[in-house]
């Protein structure tokens, strides 16, 4: 017969496991274990699970954090933009997307074009729609230059919108590294100096219609059109971000018959 | 345009603050430091967590970016008690919304665990998937940043009796599911 006080139940065999124990329990648990084999197996499994773990995942904190981590660069950010944070939140959802899905599969899959496009379109309207003084690398008074120049470095036939049926004027564009590579950048504003981007490179991912990802602040509209993936992002007004990407979606979806396929 | 200009008066405004007070600035020196140091921890945990390296990254970016805005706020205390926590608040956020945004997902679906039991894919990061993510965060304070009871109870904010079941739910689960049994979430057969 077992004494009622040493009967070793759950929570106890797993405060041994991990230390918690306290010290005159332990020689009563060890004594317990050692009497009852399911429970000294269980124990065990616990271990060995706590070793898969450490062993799958210990290694990270071994490497060097990418060089973005950077407390003095990021404490001079934590003063910038609050969209800043609110953006970081916003890939962090985008991405989580993705390990979400993934997650059902556990192992990590590749991101799509639809994750990796808005993550980076995001990363990008955070990081410019900020700036004064340089924006954009071509103002929007060179339209035709910079079309033309983007479109090039792109390596398809681009096109910026006319928005300002919407009150957006183009402010110009830069050429920014994407996913997929080369990535065409453009920048509009309105009279209030409310800031929208549109993203755009190749992607191999079929056409799309539009599909929408928020966070608190920012949101993005994404769509596949021929060989290019665009994202135009802006705050987070879901209605009026759409009437915008319709406008610029129609516009783009024109232009695709005189390109011939 | 108006964010900028604000932007730019809080940078001076803070730099006036530093060359007046120089042991204000020490003392946030020392912060800082204390963040870096946990880093590399923070990333292991967030790894787990997510089991998605650029997720967890970016989870990081986050937390340290929300640390630092509000080390004001912050009077001694563990910086690394801290730092899991905000990060573990954020994972639930994350995950709270990605629960009511299923939207987001036109991947293609690679569910490699309908392959069964026999597939021989059943490894710890498929088992750590399957819990509840209290659950999860519980197991990994302790069994993998080291994390005692009593600070796991502070970070998740719950009495240490909830994070000892917590605890050992996670581990009959994740028993279970290496043991080759059908997944309680998924129906195999």
């Amino acid at each position: 017969m077992i004494d009622r006080d040493q009967i070793v139940g759950e929570d106890e065999l797993n405060a041994y496991v991990d230390g918690e124990l306290a010290a005159d329990r332990r020689a009563a648990v060890e004594a317990w274990l050692a009497a009852h084999p399911d429970d000294a197996a269980k124990v065990a499994a616990w271990r060995q699970q706590a070793e898969l773990i450490r062993a799958r995942y210990g290694a990270v904190a071994d490497e060097t954090p990418p060089q973005r981590f950077n407390v003095e660069a990021l404490t001079r950010r934590r003063y910038g933009v609050l969209a800043a944070a609110v953006a970081a939140v916003v890939a962090a959802f985008i991405a989580g997307g993705i390990a979400g899905w993934t997650v059902r599969g556990a192992a990590p899959a590749p991101p799509s074009d639809l994750a990796r496009f808005t993550t980076d379109a995001l990363d990008a309207y955070r990081l410019y729609v900020v700036e004064v003084r340089h924006p954009v690398e071509v103002p929007g008074d060179q339209r035709p230059h910079l079309v033309e120049w983007l479109s090039k470095r792109v390596g398809s036939p681009l096109r910026a919108p006319e928005l300002d049926k919407m009150g957006l004027k183009l402010v110009g564009g830069r050429l920014l590294p994407g996913p997929t590579g080369a990535t065409a950048f453009f920048m509009y504003e309105n009279p209030s100096g409310e800031r929208f981007t549109l993203y755009c490179g190749r992607t191999r991912d079929r056409d799309t219609a539009l599909r929408y990802t928020t966070g608190e602040h920012n949101a993005a509209y994404y769509w596949v059109d021929g060989d290019l993936a665009y994202v135009l992002s802006g705050p987070a007004e879901r209605d009026r971000l759409r009437e915008i990407a319709q406008a610029a979606y129609e516009q783009i979806d024109r232009r695709a018959p005189q390109q011939g396929g | 345009m108006v964010l900028l200009n604000a932007d730019r008066n809080v940078n001076n405004t803070r730099r006036g603050r530093e060359r007046d007070v120089p042991e204000q600035v020490k003392c946030l020196n020392e912060f800082r430091k204390r963040v870096e140091a946990a880093i590399p921890a923070l990333r292991r945990y967030a790894r787990a967590l997510t089991r998605d390296a650029e997720t967890a990254d970016d989870m990081v970016q986050d937390t340290l970016l929300r640390a630092l805005r509000s080390e004001h706020l912050f009077h001694g205390g563990d910086t690394r008690a801290w730092l899991y926590t905000i990060l573990t608040n954020l994972n639930r956020n994350r995950l709270r919304t990605l629960a009511r945004r299923p939207v987001l997902a036109p991947i293609k679906d690679t569910d490699a665990a309908t392959g069964g039991p026999e597939s021989g894919s059943r490894d710890i990061a498929r088992a750590l998937a399957l819990l509840a993510d209290d659950q999860r965060s519980a197991l990994l304070l302790v069994v993998l940043e080291g994390l005692t009871y009593r600070e796991v109870a502070e970070v998740q904010a719950v009495p240490i009796g909830t994070v000892m079941s917590r605890l050992a739910r996670a581990r009959s689960q994740i028993k279970a599911y290496l043991d080759g049994e059908p997944p309680v979430l998924r129906r195999v057969k």
